[in-house]
């Protein structure tokens, strides 16, 4: 008998991070260390991590493979199961099953320039490719960050964003929207494409991942095109709803497309093909 | 090269209590309040006679319309999980109609694609498929524009054809020669019949080639799919009779003190089946949610899975309530031009 793919692996909750208003991190272990021994995902993935008792709810894997041994999540309390998450402590056992989904072609950008843009909560699966190219940083050539949110307080990662910057090898660019600012406040003031335009990042030899809020991923997308990105390295991730992450559900699916298996990670070439459903 | 055997229709009573001898637990059309199912048989006295096609199709033997996916308790250690008992047994479908003999290629082909469904395959694993052609078929049957037929044989173990007052009985697969064996004295030699004349005529009711050729340009035709679907209710009930529709839903039902992970039928007419917790919503009008669904079964599946999500048994369109005819639904699409 074949296991059964609905059971999660039970995670213990190591640390917790309040990392915005509504926003937390866990990093998981595994109970069982064998079975975490044996893990193994790539930048891009994404798992159903459930409250037992409350249900599952889908994310991406913020943490990077490059570091093994644990996984970590982020995510915004919304409805009953991030909500029954949030309430969860230090020790806490947590369901997790995955990894699912297709991945950052990672390998294929060795000696390019990286250029990462996120918005709000959407920076934890451009974190994971984030801290994998950092990990492997003689690889790669210029990286950069462009990151906003609607306030100062809204910033995910806020202790990353100052490490990042701090390491002198990666040129990070933090945005809060007009109003979002604090009197100490020393990054930009400004909606994320707007920044990306002012800046005018070189498209050359660069790969970009986008990943934001709809509108912020509909007025950045024109911006790259007319700083000359080619399409086919840009990246960006899709969501929809899922129950089952393995194309069984038939939910998460756009046109012939399902985000739980030919994605969650496509090609802004690839999501011009797309028909409108997501 | 299927065999053909004959049997007395009066022999089905022995069959019957053969497979019961051997193990084999027997599900086959009956009677429950106003509508017909599958439910468990002791004799062919049991079976609902004289029915073209049950209201509920056989598909909740394989996938029940609620399950256990595996239970959790509460301890003092921390949370425990157990697998659900194993809870099937070998399993005969009895008196299906071709259609829906066919029908479960289309969920193998969900279930299997790629990862296993264990809980899916336990129950697939221990059905066989004993169905009767059929000798009366009605407006809503169009078996035969999707490639199946009223005497088709795909899909089955045993396919019996009434002739006369004798079965012509069809053993199709390696199964079917286990369950022919388990009875050999009741049948004899089939020389001499022939089921064509015995088999309802079902017309051709669109041309699934040219569907299948129109339908993946119609995405943003919104006029198309608003005038097909506007008088959907979006009540589901197509998905929850069709044989083939494989939607679920995963939920927890639980107590403090523990609960199970279950499996629960869903269907894409539903508005909250895809709708985000932001309140975004994809398929956010009924016309997105009818689309899904004929897109899914004619033009999705075919192209991913190699599978046709329909066997034209025509229960959704006897089940609509505000009478939508998916065949004819269908023929307006594949006239429509591309």
């Amino acid at each position: 008998m074949s296991e059964n793919i609905y059971r999660p692996y039970l995670m213990r909750i190591a640390h917790i991070v309040d990392e915005a208003p509504g926003i937390k991190t866990f990093r998981l272990t595994f109970q069982d260390e064998e079975a975490g021994a044996r893990f193994r995902f790539k930048a891009g993935q994404f798992g159903l991590y459930s409250v037992f008792g409350q249900g599952e709810s889908t994310f991406c894997i913020a943490s990077s493979p490059t570091r093994s041994g644990y996984l970590e999540c982020t995510f915004r309390t919304m409805g009953r199961v991030t909500t029954a998450l949030a309430d969860c402590d230090v020790g806490d056992i947590i369901g997790f099953r995955g990894p699912y989904g297709n991945t950052f072609p990672i390998e294929t950008w060795e000696g390019k320039s990286i250029l990462f843009i996120a918005g709000g909560i959407a920076l934890p699966p451009l974190r994971c490719v984030i801290w994998n190219v950092l990990d492997l940083r003689e690889r790669f050539k210029d990286v950069s960050i462009i990151y906003g949110a609607r306030s100062v307080a809204d910033l995910v990662y806020k202790h990353e964003l100052e490490e990042w910057h701090a390491r002198g090898d990666v040129r990070v660019i933090t945005t809060v929207d007009p109003g979002g600012e604090t009197p100490d406040w020393s990054g930009e003031i400004g909606f994320v494409p707007t920044v990306v335009e002012q800046i005018a990042p070189s498209s050359a030899d660069t790969v970009a991942l986008v990943c934001g809020p709809p509108i912020m991923i509909k007025f950045t997308l024109p911006v790259l095109e007319k700083l000359r990105f080619a399409k086919n390295m840009t990246y960006t991730t899709l969501e929809n709803r899922m129950k089952c992450g393995i194309g069984k559900c038939g939910r998460c699916n756009v046109g012939k497309v399902f985000v739980c298996k030919d994605g969650p990670v496509f090609t802004l070439e690839e999501l011009e093909e797309l028909p409108e459903e997501y | 090269m299927i065999e053909q055997k004959r049997m007395s229709t009066t022999s089905l009573e022995a069959l019957f209590q053969r497979y019961k001898t051997a193990g084999w637990w027997i599900l086959a059309p009956r009677a429950e309040g106003d509508i017909t199912t599958f439910g468990e048989v002791d004799s062919p006295g049991d079976v609902a006679a004289g029915l073209i096609q049950t209201t509920l199709s056989p598909k909740s033997a394989v996938l029940p319309i609620w399950e256990e996916l595996f239970r959790f308790r509460r301890g003092e250690s921390g949370i425990e999980v157990v697998e659900a008992a194993e809870s099937s047994v070998p399993t005969i479908i009895f008196g299906l109609r071709p259609c829906d003999a066919r029908a479960f290629a289309a969920l193998d082909a969900v279930f299997t694609w790629d990862s296993q469904d264990e809980p899916y395959l336990a129950r697939r694993n221990k059905v066989a498929f004993v169905s009767i052609a059929c000798n009366q078929a009605d407006d809503y049957c169009f078996c035969t524009s999707t490639g199946g037929g009223p005497g088709d044989t795909a899909g089955s173990d045993l396919l019996l054809t009434g002739v006369g007052d004798e079965y012509l009985v069809e053993v199709v697969t390696e199964r079917g020669v286990e369950l022919a064996g388990i009875a050999g004295e009741l049948f004899g030699p089939a020389e001499g019949m022939d089921k064509a004349a015995h088999l309802a005529s079902v017309p051709v009711r669109f041309d699934l080639d040219r569907l299948r050729q129109v339908l993946p340009k119609t995405f943003d035709r919104e006029e198309l799919w608003i005038d097909q679907s506007l008088r959907c209710l979006g009540c589901g009930a197509c998905a929850y009779v069709c044989p083939t529709c494989v939607c679920f839903d995963i939920q927890d039902e639980a107590t403090r003190h523990g609960g199970a992970r279950v499996r629960c039928w869903d269907s894409c007419g539903f508005s909250l089946f895809t709708l985000h917790t932001s309140g975004h919503n994809p398929r956010e009008v009924q016309s997105h949610r009818w689309r899904q669904r004929v897109m899914h079964k004619f033009a999705y599946m075919p192209e991913r899975l190699q599978v046709l999500g329909c066997v034209g048994c025509g229960r959704c369109s006897r089940a609509c309530p505000v009478d939508m005819n998916l065949a004819e639904h269908l023929a307006v699409i594949a006239e429509s031009g591309e």
